[in-house]
């Protein structure tokens, strides 16, 4: 019954999205999948829930524990809940409730939360440039093919760097476009999209016939 | 006596019967009276068809007991051993399905691999740690690990909090993933599912922390990252291959040779198109496939 029910139920919803894929949004079928994918939203609305009691489950046992860094685990907490419960209240009660401008969660979201994500994304490009180090080092006849058109396709891709090819003999700017990016990367980029597209469809029909179960924990 | 009918096989049948009865009705029925059918889509309905029979019929065979060649894939075997090297390390080993919903084929995907690897990091009795950054995807994570766990006899073992959710944010769940990697520095780092900007930030650090690192992604703009930064990638249908083939059971490997055969077929129709334009007949061809 635990196994069954759950197949079941995939196999029907599965076999109802594929289906309404060949009909009009207007319909009866086309309905009920877009009615299906609401229902994911508010089950996936409810399970909020579940996030919020793992995050204060795991940190508070950190900090009953004192475990290294438990200082932050009460920070983490009181983040939660400082950014949650006046977003939820009601802002007739007051004008720092709710999500508008002014609120406290607005608040928090301008000045705190938004500049460390934009600072966590800005770390990117440290790290692109120690992986590229290691990437384009030329250790090996690949490795040096590699290292010189990705130093191309750069100086290809920036104004300075167009302008210094541009005075090199041959037209280099077009063999990038054409051989190079509209070529082998183009080709190896396509062979991996059909690939993967295929593998997904593949998945999703051993999961829509039941005969892949491992995402219950089956099998 | 009569054998038992498996509940895959009552699905598979039933199915089949859907289509072909629920297909032809349909076209009439457009044909008929212009009805809501999408006609324009049905060369996509012919490669769904043409795609389902192929991996119902090499399941069958395979059920069949007859042999299916499947090639090796290094990174997949490399689970086990890398596991090992935790659990001689003494150190975690750190899995992360991704960081999209679970209505993400890819995330599905990494939940199925994430069973496997459970499985065998309780066996070895090696500490799990898989952050996850949506809801949903922690529920089916705690379910799959949990069942692992019951499955490998290591029921007490079983933490509830090795599947914790985290952050909802990308970025907030990447600083705290980074975080724990540099503290408790795990000497196994898995990514399985879809990963987006935050792919390179995690696996060079978890490179700078010296883990031995396993990633698999179907996103061919991430791939790059992972192979400058990880020991062994799974690239695009590897990774929707990695649970049938940790699985080592047949009625699993013959879906990934009816995507084979499949994927022969589309070559072939590359060549034939690529022909066909080349002297000049191809414009009919191509509209064959013209996605709508």
């Amino acid at each position: 019954m635990r196994t069954t029910v759950p197949v079941a139920i995939a196999f029907l919803s599965g076999l109802l999205l594929v289906t309404a894929f060949f009909f009009r949004a207007d319909t009866f079928v086309g309905g009920l999948s877009q009615e299906l994918t609401v229902w994911l939203t508010i089950v996936g609305g409810f399970t909020l829930l579940l996030g919020v009691v793992s995050i204060v489950r795991v940190n508070w046992t950190a900090i009953q524990r004192r475990k290294e860094g438990w200082g932050y685990k009460i920070l983490t907490i009181l983040a939660v809940f400082a950014m949650a419960i006046p977003s939820v209240l009601s802002p007739d009660w007051s004008p720092l409730f709710g999500r508008a401008e002014g609120s406290v969660y607005d608040w928090l979201f301008q000045n705190l939360q938004m500049p460390m994500m934009a600072t966590m994304f800005a770390t990117l490009a440290f790290y692109i440039a120690s992986a590229a180090y290691r990437a384009f080092r030329a250790r090996s006849a690949e490795a040096t093919i590699l290292l010189i058109t990705a130093t191309l396709v750069m100086l290809w891709r920036v104004p300075m760097g167009e302008y210094i090819l541009d005075q090199l003999p041959g037209d280099i700017p077009a063999f990038l476009n054409t051989y190079v990016m509209g070529g082998f990367n183009m080709a190896v980029q396509r062979g991996i999209i059909i690939g993967a597209a295929l593998g997904a469809a593949s998945m999703s029909l051993r999961i829509i016939l039941g005969i892949e179960r491992t995402y219950m924990g089956k099998g | 006596m009569t054998k038992p009918v498996p509940n895959s096989s009552r699905f598979v049948s039933l199915g089949l019967f859907t289509l072909l009865v629920s297909v032809p009705q349909t076209l009439l029925a457009q044909v008929a009276e212009g009805s809501a059918f999408r006609v324009d889509r049905i060369n996509a309905l012919v490669l769904v068809l043409v795609f389902s029979t192929a991996v119902l019929l090499y399941t069958k065979w395979a059920k069949a007991g007859k042999p299916l060649y499947l090639r090796k894939i290094p990174g997949l075997d490399a689970v086990e051993e890398a596991v090992g090297r935790a659990t001689e390390m003494g150190r975690p080993v750190l899995f992360v399905p991704g960081i999209a919903e679970l209505d993400e084929i890819e995330t599905i995907a990494g939940i199925s691999i994430l069973g496997r690897v459970a499985k065998i990091v309780a066996q070895y009795d090696t500490p799990l740690t898989v952050p996850v950054r949506y809801p949903l995807v922690l529920a089916a994570g705690q379910e799959v690990v949990e069942q692992a766990y019951i499955e490998a006899g290591k029921r007490d073992s079983y933490d509830k909090d090795t599947v914790k959710y985290v952050a909802g944010e990308q970025f907030a769940f990447t600083a705290n993933v980074n975080g724990y990697m540099m503290r408790e520095r795990p000497a196994t780092n898995i990514y399985m599912g879809a990963f987006f900007a935050e792919s390179l930030l995690l696996a060079e650090t978890g490179n700078a922390a010296g883990s031995i690192q396993i990633a698999g992604t179907a996103r061919p703009e991430q791939l790059p990252f992972f192979i400058a930064a990880c020991d062994y990638t799974l690239m695009g249908e590897e990774l929707y291959a990695a649970s049938a083939y940790l699985s080592h059971e047949p009625i699993m490997t013959g879906g990934l040779k009816g995507q084979d055969f499949v994927k022969v077929l589309i070559v072939l129709c590359i060549i034939i198109g690529a022909a066909l334009v080349s002297f000049g007949y191809g414009e009919w061809f191509i509209n064959l496939f013209e996605a709508v």
